[in-house]
């Protein structure tokens, strides 16, 4: 019989369940913690500089891993600056388990100092959150929370651990559970044959179909049956922000993204189709534009593993509940066995029409013969990468910019904020899969607006050595917020310039790293191979972009998916 | 329409202020809302009342249904089934109201069951829709308090909500 204190239980615990690294800032009510910590070293701490900078660390590791990410922090403010970091991973179902310190349990609810309800607080954020009751509990508790963390359709999770359940001289047995099991949580393992079964008639008798993939093929791991049945029936394919790279960009049968900068042929071809499958993505109202005129000709087929998601906003035809690599499997099989054949003449000419429609538009922008386009960076450094490069980004122009022009032929490296938008999140993203992943490129491509809300992590990254590359397209401006301010309220650019912007070459070298100005047109590709040369530098990459640029395609407010304006003067 | 959901949770701490702020959370609508312990001491009982269109209570039922702490539910207006609220009423009695209240009371299956010289207590079962006409019948300038426990429901026949 092992006897342990709860403080050891908890990173025994961790250690257990295969944790390599956790996020976190120290305090009072997670000293016990903290102690225990040092005493060991098969988990790594990294300690960052804000807590919403743990989780978002936490988060991009889960995303570039597909394993849960780890956090821990103290109670109180520790635990209350983590909120916008798990309200970001909830909105995108990452798995992550946050470990908050809690006032020790006799004095809950007296309004002691640092107490927050953090289980209150976190509620509507998380998949689920647990506190712990009696340190014996602690090996279970923490189990339960990477299980649920991580299974089914994936979340967040919080642990409320009150300060005495970690008391160091009070010793108790340490048993690790093998399984979890919950009478009340039980994910759906496989999906209804004979729903599936309908999905491939479907499917095969369609004249106009498309594939809308989303993030739910990237976090359930099957890019492979995906681009397996998709290059089987020779379908068009688009995916959502989110879904960016579960199907190759290069291959010809990818349209691109859709939704409001979605690509012209996307959208197009979506208000167009007489039958959707959508494959782990929620109809979000990002990608339909207005419900109510949401492709009026098209079936919907619909597979997730979480069935809230299922007719939530656009109604299914036919529901599949179930993991998605499991339910492309079974549609495979099918297919490949199935005695009908995609109508062949149908299909061509549907593929005729969606030709046309690429070349219509096909992502073209104007170019200058002096400024920088901001869409010009970004396929230069695709270009440089060879599109093989972890892209981390923030929330503004340069992310839809980055997801237009770079093109990911893999899942889990386009890492963004998808759902909830949080700018601040691109930095510390990058550094959680640079810490796993130290022999790739990882860019984080950034705004001067977004940069600033976690600029504080460049300290870290020199604790830490994380060399990322940070690609700040500097538009001086808030970007996006002005677009819109130039589309909807006659250029009136309430707050949404960038004024006193600091010199963020000087900066970057006050924390020890190196910084690059890049102004003229002639140097950029030169200056982007020089930085991406500098292997164990981080290097702080300032580029002076067109100022007035905006971001093209973009849906018309309460249209169809298919009004678009193309740019600034075209409207279809 | 008006639908009456039963839930079987799990009973433990803050497993129904999940259920509470899901329904805040996602403007979702509670118009009555019991639970209490069942025969089962780790299981609870939880009856919401609540309306909203097919597509409404669909998402419901759904997002009930993802909470870690739901074991099972149930939309008892799906089927047959009977609901029961129980109402304690004070009301005004003096002179000839006496009387008129207590032929009420017994016209409603009620029961007085607290008396002084000027108040009557009535307690009285039934659906939601009888314990409004009782107050309807009475007149509610006679009414000083009105004390409702919410519906709770089961389903008629053979079938039975349990793990
Ligand atoms: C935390 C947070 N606050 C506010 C916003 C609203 N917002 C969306 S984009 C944007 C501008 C971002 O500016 P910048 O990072 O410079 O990017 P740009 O659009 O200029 O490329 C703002 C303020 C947000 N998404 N997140
Ligand atoms: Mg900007």
């Amino acid at each position: 019989m092992e006897l342990l204190s709860g403080a050891d239980m908890l990173i025994r615990s961790l250690q257990d369940e295969g944790i390599e690294y956790i996020y976190g800032y120290p305090g009072g009510a997670a000293l016990h913690i903290y102690d225990a910590l040092f005493r060991q070293d098969n988990v790594k701490h990294i300690l960052v500089r804000h807590e919403q900078a743990a989780v978002h660390m936490a988060d991009g590791y889960a995303r570039a891993t597909g394993k849960p990410g780890t956090v821990l922090v103290t109670s109180g403010p520790g635990a209350t600056n983590t909120i916008t970091g798990i309200a970001t991973a909830f909105m995108d179902s990452i798995p992550m388990v946050v470990l908050c310190g809690q006032v020790a349990s006799t004095l809950i609810g007296e309004d002691a100092f640092q107490e927050t309800d953090m289980i209150g607080v976190s509620r509507p954020v998380v998949k689920h959150n647990l506190s712990v009751r009696h340190p014996e509990e602690i090996p279970e508790v923490i189990r339960k929370a990477y299980y649920i963390a991580s299974t089914g359709r994936p979340g967040p999770v919080v642990v409320d651990i009150p300060k005495d359940m970690t008391t160091p001289n009070e010793r108790y047995e340490y048993v690790f559970p093998k399984k979890i099991k919950l009478r009340s949580y039980n994910p759906a393992i496989r999906g209804h044959a004979g729903q599936i079964k309908k999905a491939v008639d479907m499917l095969l008798a369609a004249k106009r179909p498309i594939i809308y993939a989303g993030g739910g093929v990237i976090l359930g791991k099957a890019s492979g049956q995906l681009t397996e049945l998709v290059r089987m029936l020779g379908y068009p394919i688009t995916n959502t922000l989110m879904g960016i790279g579960c199907y190759p960009a290069s291959d010809k049968q990818h349209l691109g993204w859709l939704g409001m900068h979605g690509t012209y042929e996307s959208n197009m071809a979506m208000h167009h189709s007489d039958l959707i499958l959508c494959v782990g993505a929620r109809f979000d109202d990002r990608v339909t534009n207005a419900t109510e005129k949401f492709c009026p000709g098209a079936r919907i087929v619909h597979i997730d593993i979480d069935p809230a998601s299922i007719s939530k906003t656009i109604d299914a035809d036919v529901p599949i509940v179930g993991p998605v690599d499991a339910v492309l499997k079974e549609m495979i099989t099918l297919v490949r066995e199935s005695k009908e054949k995609p109508d062949a003449d149908a299909i061509a000419s549907w593929w005729k029409q969606i030709e046309e429609w690429r070349a219509f538009h096909g992502m073209r922008y104007e170019t200058s013969a002096d400024t920088i386009k901001p869409q010009e960076v970004i396929e230069t450094l695709c270009r440089l990468t060879k599109g093989e490069a972890f892209v981390t980004s923030d929330v503004g122009q340069h992310q839809m910019f980055a997801a237009q022009y770079y093109k990911f032929d893999k899942p889990n490296r386009w890492i963004n904020s998808g759902g909830l938008g949080t700018m601040g999140f691109g930095f510390p993203a990058a550094m959680g899969v640079k810490l796993t992943h130290p022999d790739d490129e990882v860019l984080c491509i950034t705004g001067e607006g977004s940069i600033q809300m976690n600029i504080q992590e460049l300290s870290t990254c020199k604790q830490y050595n994380l060399p990322v590359k940070i690609i700040n397209l500097n538009n001086q401006a808030l970007g996006m917020v002005k677009q819109w301010q130039d589309m909807n309220y006659e250029s009136r650019h309430s707050q949404s310039y960038m004024e006193s912007l600091p010199d963020f070459i000087k900066l970057a070298e006050a924390y020890g790293h190196v910084g690059v100005r890049i102004d003229r047109k002639e140097d950029l590709e030169t200056k982007l191979k020089e930085v991406l040369a500098m292997k164990d530098e981080l290097v702080f990459v300032d580029i002076y972009v067109d100022r007035f640029e905006h971001v093209y395609p973009m849906q018309v407010a309460r249209g169809s998916m298919k009004d678009m304006w193309l740019s600034k003067t075209e409207r279809v | 329409m008006r639908r009456i959901i039963s839930v079987l949770l799990e009973n433990e701490p803050g497993a129904l202020s999940r259920v509470v702020g899901l329904f805040s959370q996602r403007n979702y609508n509670i118009e009555t809302l019991t639970v209490a312990p069942t025969e089962d001491e780790t299981l609870s009982r939880l009856t919401v009342t609540t309306t909203g269109s097919d597509k409404v209570i669909e998402q419901i039922t759904k997002q009930l249904n993802k909470l870690i702490e739901v074991v099972k539910l149930v939309d008892l207006t799906e089927g047959s089934h009977i609901e029961r609220e129980l109402m304690l009423v004070k009301l005004k009695a003096t002179g000839s109201q006496r009387a008129e209240i207590k032929r009420t009371v017994d016209i409603f299956r009620g029961q007085i069951v607290d008396v002084t010289s000027s108040v009557y207590t009535v307690q009285l079962a039934g659906d939601s829709e009888k314990l409004d006409g009782f107050i309807q019948a009475v007149g509610t300038s006679g009414v000083l308090e009105v004390v409702r426990t919410g519906v709770s429901g089961i389903a008629r026949g053979e079938k039975v909500l349990s793990l």
